[in-house]
């Protein structure tokens, strides 16, 4: 499988994921320049966490107008698969690919430390690997994670089943638990927490690692 | 304005024999340029004209030195990958204190925004981040509220940069005394690794290269920033904001990847930030390492803001500016790379044979200095030394415990020895997942993906040891220091100072610097570490008080990547082991522990009693026992003793242990003395343990076993403390932020 890492000015998690996904998994990857359109034939985007354009403005306020983001968004209306961790969430809500926004942390300050997530569905190429019953233990590490949306979204996305993961013990206020949430079609995700930080056993977790295996059975024809 | 008066001199803190010695160098009179010039390179800051002459005693080779002082930051070979390159980790520690007193967000954050440059600009990437943190207690009477919002202003400050600038933050101390209620410390270390063929030095070498200004602009913020952090605090300090340069992470983070990239295409001949004395300071160091001169011309270096005068340009200390010297006719190369990631790059000048440091402005010459005078031969001063300062008793207050669980709980409430998980999860200390111990262990670890080793690394400093004993205090330190990277199994290579006094016009505050450097030479040679490079700030009072001689020390280690064991007991049944035995102590040398802070409200007597050859000793056992992967869990005993040791190898996983002791020493003693060279393991295989420490001729005392929940300690069949782990880390897991909070809600 083949994965594009997007590098905006201020991703600073685009090794970690880059590494993730080719290291510890052991599949191919590219950066991707925030200046260029070309995907070099990803089959699944990643945008990482960092501080895209420094987070001026808001967080992924400026990024969503990088010419990379129109051929991302291109990618993901054809139903390719596109994984916003933190900073890329926060892009992919500005950019409109997903509902809703994030703002500051409820006590106002950055919260790193691992925390539990419940997968809310099974039902999406990055989940559907996840045991059921299962809690994984991945690390946040962000400022401005809090999940806001209007009730209306809230409800909407609950009745699509489009709740990826809720955090077991909220520690950023987010509505309704959530830390991550799929697009209409399934084939976005954004996600507060860091996978990529829970692929490695020397990291203290390898949770994570369920989130790529699933992308990466999914795209596996099977025999 | 331009005429030199003797109240002009003053004001840029040159005395007048200094001055003299400006028209001698110059054989003419300063323009007031010139004036401002000289005045931030012969700044205590920049110079070390106090300490430079003691700093000489440091031990600075070894065979694994490539780089010792006088660089940006110290450079150590560490070894080779599996294709047989050669890497190296470059690591200095610096102050921040004075800007962080002023405006402690900003001033915080530019600290680390300043020793992340010193680091990359050698051409390493920044792997790691450690802070040092001292205050003024957040439960003072009259300081109290404006502790908490330092604190508070400083940590927000580090978290903003390091976090988004994508290195993690992994370790550190913070230390509360009323001492540091005007004058907090804010010691920033950080460490980069990169391969031996990719160092780059801040040398101006080749007549005729270019001299490339990068990142960003030039603004009036910071104008005699390095004569401030030289001189007293009086309440007029107040009013120097503005002399606080202003961070922005992302610029730094866009530099780091521009820098990096620009020195892979070989285009670079030398690099340098700017950090103190901003331009000044970068060309002239650049033009003297190489005996070199520079002349460039101010109307080419990007300006913030309009109508800037020579002498604010050059003295600006602007943050995120590097200056560099590119090959003659590869300048395009390096100018391309700095665009493709959106930063100013502008040809300032070249680099000449004259040794002149000469500066233009539209092309008329405004000031025009011999380079290495500036440089390198600012005033020395043997300034006279005493005996160090001394406002402690030596005898012991007579001092008896009524409950001694009750003063576990003190201890465990206590801001020096309290969770300081308040403060680190802001930090992100897992960004790069190299992180393989971080904050609240012994020492932190890193991996090096390229190499398979891992440097562990650890900030120590005590500064009731200090005053008590600044000689003996310091040894003490370097031990404790060694102590925490042998612990994850680490051995220590070398080392880094941030020496935090008074004012050394004072001689018995000179006397505490002195003896003090003196401690670190004799201890740092005995243990190996050599101080590869550091920062010395001086002139921590206010309105006269001094804070308590604090030299902070941060030490690196070298070990096989692997999981580490960690502090914390893991399961009941196993066996609890003190190496190094029970120590010894005397009431007098109680003066400087937690136990006479937290307990008793006191200060008196000797710091502990070291011995440097039975140290080494123990560590080399224990850095073997890591390694041998025997033991289930390792912590040393230091800050409050045996007791609260034991009390922290409890709170990870609420696993503590029944201990039964054997000792002559009254309980308060036995319990929550000090003593060095002493290390708690927990092991599943008791008989191993005990033959490995009889190999190194290292007593293994055995305490007891593990069990679930439970903390008690006897001696002689008599119990001394028995507690449920989970109540006393309850005490200790809130106290921070119940002390923080309260403040949020006024």
């Amino acid at each position: 499988m083949r994965f594009g890492v997007v590098v905006f000015p201020g991703s600073n998690c685009d090794h970690d994921a880059w590494y993730a996904v080719t290291a510890n998994l052991g599949h191919q990857a590219d950066f991707l320049w925030h200046g260029d359109r070309n995907l070099k034939g990803a089959d699944c985007v990643i945008l990482p966490g960092g501080f895209s354009y420094g987070d001026y403005l808001r967080c992924g306020a400026i990024a969503k107008f990088s010419p990379v983001m129109e051929s991302v968004k291109r990618h993901a209306a054809e139903g390719g698969l596109v994984l916003g961790i933190c900073n890329g969430f926060q892009v992919l809500t500005e950019c409109g690919l997903l509902p809703g926004s994030l703002v500051r942390n409820r006590n106002l300050k950055f919260i790193c430390k691992p925390v539990d997530l419940i997968p809310a569905t099974r039902n999406s190429p990055f989940t559907h690997a996840i045991p059921a019953g299962a809690t994984l233990t991945i690390p946040i590490a962000h400022g401005e994670g809090c999940y806001t949306a209007t009730p209306e979204t809230l409800d909407l996305l609950e009745a699509e089943d489009r709740v990826a993961f809720r955090y077991a013990d909220n520690p950023n206020g987010s509505l309704r638990d959530i830390a991550g949430i799929l697009s209409d079609n399934r084939n976005v995700l954004g996600l507060m927490p860091h996978p990529e930080r829970a692929t490695d056993p020397l990291m203290g977790s390898v949770d994570g690692r369920l989130i790529f295996e699933s992308l990466i059975a999914n795209l596996t024809p099977a025999k | 304005m331009s005429e030199i008066t003797p109240e002009v001199i003053a004001a840029h803190q040159l005395t007048p024999d200094e001055y003299d010695r400006i028209v001698a160098i110059l054989g003419r009179t300063p323009n007031l340029t010139e004036l401002g010039i000289f005045s931030v390179m012969w700044s205590e800051h920049c110079s070390y004209k106090s300490s430079r002459l003691h700093l000489k005693k440091l031990p600075t080779r070894s065979p694994r030195v490539v780089q010792g002082p006088g660089e940006n930051a110290g450079i150590l070979d560490i070894g080779q990958d599996a294709e047989g390159n050669d890497w190296c980790i470059a690591f200095k520690i610096e102050s921040h204190n004075h800007p962080s007193f002023i405006e402690p967000f900003q001033g915080a954050a530019t600290g680390v925004g300043g020793i992340l440059r010193d680091i990359f600009t050698m051409g390493a990437r920044p792997i790691a981040v450690m802070d040092a943190l001292r205050f003024g207690p957040l439960d003072h009477p009259t300081s109290g509220a404006r502790n908490r919002r330092i604190l508070d202003g400083v940590v927000s400050g580090i978290a903003h940069y390091g976090n988004c600038f994508g290195v993690p933050t992994v370790g550190g101390e913070t230390v509360f005394e009323p001492s540091y209620n005007g004058n907090p410390l804010v010691n920033v270390f950080a460490l980069g690794v990169f391969r031996k063929d990719q160092i780059f030095y801040g040398k101006a070498s080749g007549e005729g290269n270019p001299v490339i200004y990068v990142g960003a602009k030039t603004g009036r913020d910071g104008i005699h920033g390095a004569s401030m952090a030289s001189a007293e605090f009086t309440e007029e300090s107040k009013q120097k904001r503005p002399n606080v340069q202003m961070g922005d992470p992302f610029m730094e983070k866009l530099l780091l990847e521009a820098c990096l990239e620009a020195m892979a295409t070989g285009a670079i001949a030398g690099i340098q930030d700017m950090g103190a004395a901003g331009l000044t300071c970068s060309t002239c160091e650049m033009g003297s390492r190489a005996g070199t001169g520079i002349e460039f011309d101010l109307a080419h270096v990007p300006q913030r803001e309009k109508g800037m005068t020579p002498y604010e340009i050059m003295l600006s200390e602007s943050q995120e500016r590097m200056l560099l010297v590119a090959f003659k006719g590869r300048e395009n190369e390096v100018l391309d790379v700095f665009k493709k990631w959106g930063l100013d790059a502008n040809i300032i000048g070249q680099v000449t044979t004259d040794g002149i440091l000469r500066v233009k402005n539209h092309g008329e010459v405004v000031a025009e200095i011999p380079n290495r005078p500036l440089a390198d031969e600012a005033p020395l001063y043997d300034r006279p030394h005493t005996q160090p300062l001394r406002i402690a008793p030596l005898e012991a207050p007579a001092f008896a415990s009524a409950d001694l669980t009750a003063d576990l709980f003190t201890l465990a409430a206590s801001g020096d020895l309290c969770d300081k998980r308040w403060i680190w999860e802001q930090y992100d200390y897992m960004v790069r997942t190299n992180t393989l111990a971080g904050p609240g262990g012994d020492a932190a670890i890193v991996r090096i993906k390229e190499t398979g080793t891992s440097v562990a690394m650890a900030l120590d400093g005590n500064g009731r040891y200090t005053l008590l004993d600044p000689r003996e205090g310091v040894k003490l330190m370097v031990a404790e220091c060694c102590r925490n990277l042998s612990c994850v199994g680490a051995e220590p290579v070398g080392a880094t100072n941030n020496l935090n006094f008074g004012n050394p016009e004072r001689p018995e505050i000179m006397a505490q610097l002195v003896e003090a450097i003196e401690g670190m030479a004799e201890a740092c040679a005995f243990f190996e570490t050599p101080i590869t490079g550091g920062n010395v700030s001086l002139y921590n009072e206010t309105l006269g008080d001094p804070i308590f001689p604090s030299p902070v020390l941060g030490i690196v280690g070298l070990l096989p990547t692997g999981e580490p064991a960690g502090i914390g007991f893991r399961e009941e049944g196993h066996a609890v082991y003190l190496l190094g035995g029970l120590g010894d102590a005397d009431d007098r040398r109680m003066g400087g522990t937690q136990y006479a802070k937290q307990v008793l409200k006191d200060l008196w007597g000797l710091p502990p009693r070291l011995d440097m050859a039975f140290e080494k000793q123990v560590q080399t056992a224990v850095r073997e026992i890591a390694r041998s992967g025997i033991a289930q869990s390792i912590h040393d005993v230091s800050d409050g003793g045996l007791a609260w040791a034991l009390a922290e190898c409890a709170f990870p996983n609420g696993i503590g242990v029944v201990a039964e002791l054997d000792s002559d020493l009254r309980p308060e003693l036995l319990l929550f003395h000090e003593g060095p060279s002493r290390v708690v393991v927990s092991t599943a295989d008791p008989a191993a343990l005990e033959a490995l420490a009889a190999r190194h001729g290292v007593p293994a005392l055995r305490l007891g076993l593990t069990v679930a929940n439970r903390l008690s300690l006897a001696n002689h069949g008599a119990t001394l403390i028995d507690t449920p782990v989970d109540a006393l880390k309850e005490r200790w897991s809130t106290a921070l932020a119940s002390q923080l909070e309260a403040e949020l809600h006024v």
